[in-house]
């Protein structure tokens, strides 16, 4: 059990798929401009990441090498389909903030990532538990940005009022900046540095040094 | 194990296998989900194309009942050809739009159209004209609130488009569409000169009331908003009508 408990606990922050392995950001940019769709973008993310996971794994042992990547895609790409029809459904003013971004998880790394790299070599139960941790991991990321460009940029949470606007009498100007995707970069960056600063083992080693160099080392 | 060891899985016969039967199987899943979910979707359009006409109107109100505010619109179904309102209409016919009037690259359009008539106190207080034409990627369907002068525009809205996230889809922002209440769609001649301008609209331009603010990084988008307007306002789309609509004969 403690396994399944590290398969699940691990990429929240130890290893995030978003800040320590950098993967998911164009999506992290787009729908986190306000808390409902980054809500919305995470279940949808976090149950097609846990589901192909769980879909691959039961497959492994049957899944040719040499169409592997293929079939990762049509099951994701099945998946997600099948999560935008029941946004589409059920949420459906939501969804049409998300627009394209839905579809785009077919491409989001974090999901092939995981596919590859973990289901094709563990059980069921154990990938579905992956996936769920890394898209937990992922939304963890997600409704903190959100929650701070929705918050300073709009004064409201989920489209209620929390800091009074000036707009509307109150005592709070809107910091436009922060719904623009640059924003995003920011804060996932300073996010990075926070996480870096607290948990120093994931500090990477620069990858050189500078040094004085002969004519010869420099190839 | 051993049985594991003897299937070979990247034998021709198992990548066929493998490659077909998940086609088959994700096909399926997709395809039944699609029509499973269809009337709810269905439904969810309709809703927010009624919403979007009442948002239009300036009848929207937050968590309000849609189906209810709906029902104080009219909905009256126009002839285009000879503006006037139709008592029987087939709502199937269409009528191909010759290419020199084919701005709005649609080639075709229906022969009658729902217009919806907004009241106040008993009174035509605005009319809501649907609208479509080609953007840059995609054909932006939308609705025109002209008010009761037939010229002055009440508002603009699009409900169903294809256009650049954050570049086209400005058109969709309360900033953009602030600006439509208050313009003029004629010219002293007589024909539609509302249009989308490069950048901002200049302030104390004489002509500043037929033009709207572009968008910038959306230059074919706003180009797609002015050849749609100038078409259903001209006198192959809703032009008889509004004529008639200015003389007074709103209601019959």
């Amino acid at each position: 059990m403690s396994e399944a408990r590290t398969v699940l606990i691990d990429p929240l922050v130890d290893n995030n798929p978003v800040t320590l392995q950098m993967l998911g950001i164009c999506s992290a940019l787009a729908v986190t401009t306000s808390l409902l769709p980054a809500l919305l973008m995470c279940i949808a993310l976090t149950s097609v990441a846990a589901l192909a996971g769980a879909a691959i794994s039961a497959l492994r042992h049957r899944i040719p090498n040499n169409i592997r990547i293929i079939v990762h895609m049509t099951i994701i790409a099945s998946l997600v389909i099948l999560v935008d029809q029941l946004l589409k459904a059920y949420a459906f003013e939501t969804s049409k903030q998300l627009s394209v971004f839905v579809g785009l998880i077919i491409t989001n790394c974090i999901v092939l990532g995981r596919a590859e790299a973990f289901a094709m070599k563990n059980g069921v139960v154990m990938s579905f538990i992956d996936g769920l941790g890394n898209g937990l991991g992922y939304s963890l990321i997600l409704i903190a940005v959100a929650t701070l460009r929705e918050l300073f940029g709009a004064g409201t949470l989920l489209g209620y009022p929390i800091f009074e606007l000036t707009s509307n009498g109150g005592w709070y100007v809107a910091n436009g900046l922060m719904l623009l995707p640059p924003s995003a970069f920011f804060i996932i960056g300073l996010m990075i540095w926070g996480i870096r600063t607290w948990r120093t083992r994931q500090v990477e080693k620069p990858e050189y040094q500078i040094h004085e160099v002969h004519r010869t080392e420099v190839y | 194990m051993s049985d594991k060891k003897a299937f070979n899985r990247d034998s021709i016969s198992n990548t066929l296998i493998v490659a077909i039967g998940l086609s088959l199987v994700c096909s399926i899943i997709v395809s039944s989900a699609a029509i499973v979910l269809k009337p709810v979707q269905i439904r969810n359009e309709e809703l927010y194309r009624q919403k979007i006409i009442l948002d239009v109107a300036g009848l929207m109100q937050p968590g309000a009942d849609v189906d209810m505010l709906f029902e104080s619109i009219e909905t009256r179904t126009v002839d285009l050809e000879s503006g006037t309102y139709a008592d029987e209409a087939d709502m199937e016919a269409t009528v191909a739009i010759p290419d020199e009037l084919d701005i709005a690259g649609i080639a075709q359009r229906a022969a009658f159209a729902d217009v919806y008539l907004v009241r106040d106190n008993g009174r035509v207080d605005q009319v809501i004209l649907p609208v479509y034409g080609k953007g840059l990627w995609s054909t932006m369907l939308g609705y025109l609130a002209v008010a009761p002068d037939g010229n002055t525009i009440k508002g603009l809205r699009f409900y169903a488009h294809g256009e650049t996230p954050g570049l086209g889809d400005q058109m969709d922002k309360e900033s953009w569409r602030a600006q439509m209440d208050g313009k003029m769609i004629y010219g002293d001649d007589g024909e539609p000169v509302i249009r989308v301008i490069k950048g901002l609209v200049p302030a104390g331009v004489s002509d500043a009331e037929h033009m709207l603010d572009g968008m910038a990084g959306a230059t074919l988008t706003g180009n797609g908003i002015t050849a749609l307007l100038q078409y259903w306002t001209g006198a192959h789309g809703f032009g008889p009508y509004l004529t008639n609509f200015r003389e007074g004969n709103r209601d019959e």
